[in-house]
């Protein structure tokens, strides 16, 4: 064999392709299902915190300034590897599933928190003072007033910000999570060939590339006014 | 219950016996950081210097490699770069596979940022440095990217801080990192202690860097309204 044969019989062989695709699929179910809870959660708990810290009381807003700060010096896989390995000696058993969440979603949480935040900073006080004085309430002044032009501005770092967390699913294969990297390596070694790891790479930009493009168009249509 | 936790979680015993182990893969940690950084960063102005040229086909090119490599997740990449090349029958070292996975994938985050900064200098700037003699090359060194640096500083420090992260990939490998050897400590030990330990490490080194960039995140929002 030369060795463009050699790279096309192990990273393109159609038959270890169509053998190990099945397993490919079932793991893009695990991850594109795992990203969409992650950023379900993370999201909203990263905006209720947010809120909470607009009360202004010191001893809540220094515990939520720890947790973002924590959360967003961590490796998420350090997290993963906490909560998965390290949790059970404590007598609590998260799944795999539930640990790569968990993780991911604190993680989310933090940076979106922090952007939230940002967000609400940068309304400027006299739309805030504005909506108290005709009479609206804390809650009614954050709801329909300052939350709507803050989220607006936060769309392109939090899109960016969902991107780099979605993607981190992969790190789930590390507590043997089904998703697709898993899927993929442990497919390449049954079949000796390396085949699934290319559909596995393919499965990934056929979920990520849409959802890079899209972030692209987004960082466009939001831009900073300057 | 208590005594349970600090025997399973911090352990003194287990600290004093891996802790040797442990800041040598600390020490790993910042070799590699040293090693991936400067990397990704000169790779991202070389392709944010080549967007700059305006040509076309070169930066749909470039767009499509940002894209690519930043819709695959690091850790597919690695994995990808470490375990297939053993198929195309070349022994590839660890660090190599790693910093080779680790530079297509910063290179495209930092290429993003130095083409936002660039695009962010005024015009005019360059127009002006040209007028006065310099030549393309003196006007991007000299005039374009330090402008261009100091407007998204946050956005490097940022990304640069996820570099660090990134880097407990590579344990995946088995590079003998901080969590790598973390893990391995843990199980040897049987116990958690190990993986908090490497966990504090991380945060000693990271956290002033967060600090650093809510303080920049804010100002620089104060200063657009």
């Amino acid at each position: 064999m030369t060795t463009w044969e050699r790279f096309l019989f192990s990273f393109f062989n159609p038959a270890v392709a169509w053998e190990y695709l099945p397993a490919i699929l079932n793991g893009m179910v695990v991850t594109i299902g795992l990203a969409l809870v992650t950023v379900a959660a993370g999201v909203v708990l990263g905006l209720l915190l947010a809120v909470a810290r607009t009360g202004g009381l010191r001893l809540l807003n220094a515990f939520i300034i720890a947790f973002a700060d924590v959360m967003r010096a961590l490796p998420p896989l350090v997290l993963i590897i906490l909560l998965f390995f390290a949790l059970p000696l404590a007598g609590v058993s998260l799944g795999a599933f539930a640990s790569t969440w968990l993780a991911l979603t604190l993680v989310l949480a933090a940076f979106a928190e922090e952007i939230f935040w940002a967000g609400i900073l940068a309304v400027p006080p006299g739309q805030w003072e504005a909506a108290r004085s005709t009479g609206l309430s804390r809650a009614q002044a954050i709801r329909e007033v300052v939350l709507p032009q803050a989220v607006r501005m936060t769309v392109p770092p939090l899109t960016n910000r969902i991107i780099a967390t979605t993607k981190g699913t992969a790190l789930g294969s590390v507590v043997a999570l089904s998703e697709i990297l898993n899927q993929a390596s442990s497919s390449a070694s049954l079949a000796g060939n390396a085949t699934p790891l290319t559909l596995g790479a393919a499965a990934y930009l056929a979920i990520f590339l849409p959802v890079v493009i899209f972030g692209r168009w987004i960082e466009t249509r939001f831009a900073w006014k300057r | 219950m208590i005594a349970d936790l600090i025997l399973n979680f911090f352990n003194p015993e287990i600290i004093g016996r891996v802790w040797p182990f442990l800041l040598q893969g600390f020490y790993m940690t910042l070799g590699l950081s040293a090693l991936v950084i400067p990397m990704g960063i000169a790779g991202g102005l070389v392709i944010a210097i080549l967007h700059s040229l305006g040509l076309r086909w070169l930066n749909a090119l470039l767009i499509a490699y940002v894209d690519l490599f930043r819709a695959l997740p690091p850790l597919v990449l690695l994995i990808f770069i470490y375990f297939g090349a053993p198929f195309l029958e070349i022994d590839l070292p660890k660090l190599l596979a790693v910093a080779i996975g680790f530079l297509l994938n910063t290179s495209s985050y930092y290429g993003e940022v130095f083409r936002a900064g660039i695009e962010s200098v005024a015009a005019g700037q360059a127009a002006a440095a040209r007028s006065t003699g310099l030549t393309r090359w003196q006007t991007m060194w000299s005039v374009i990217l330090p402008q261009a640096t100091r407007n998204v500083l946050p956005d490097l420090v940022s990304n640069t801080l996820e570099v660090i992260k990134l880097t407990s990939l590579a344990s995946v490998v088995a590079l003998p990192e901080l969590l790598n050897n973390a893990r391995q400590a843990q199980a040897l030990t049987y116990n958690a202690t190990p993986i908090v330990l490497a966990a504090l490490f991380y945060l000693v080194l990271l956290w002033p860097i967060v600090r650093l960039l809510s303080r920049m995140e804010h100002r620089s929002l104060g200063q657009r309204h």
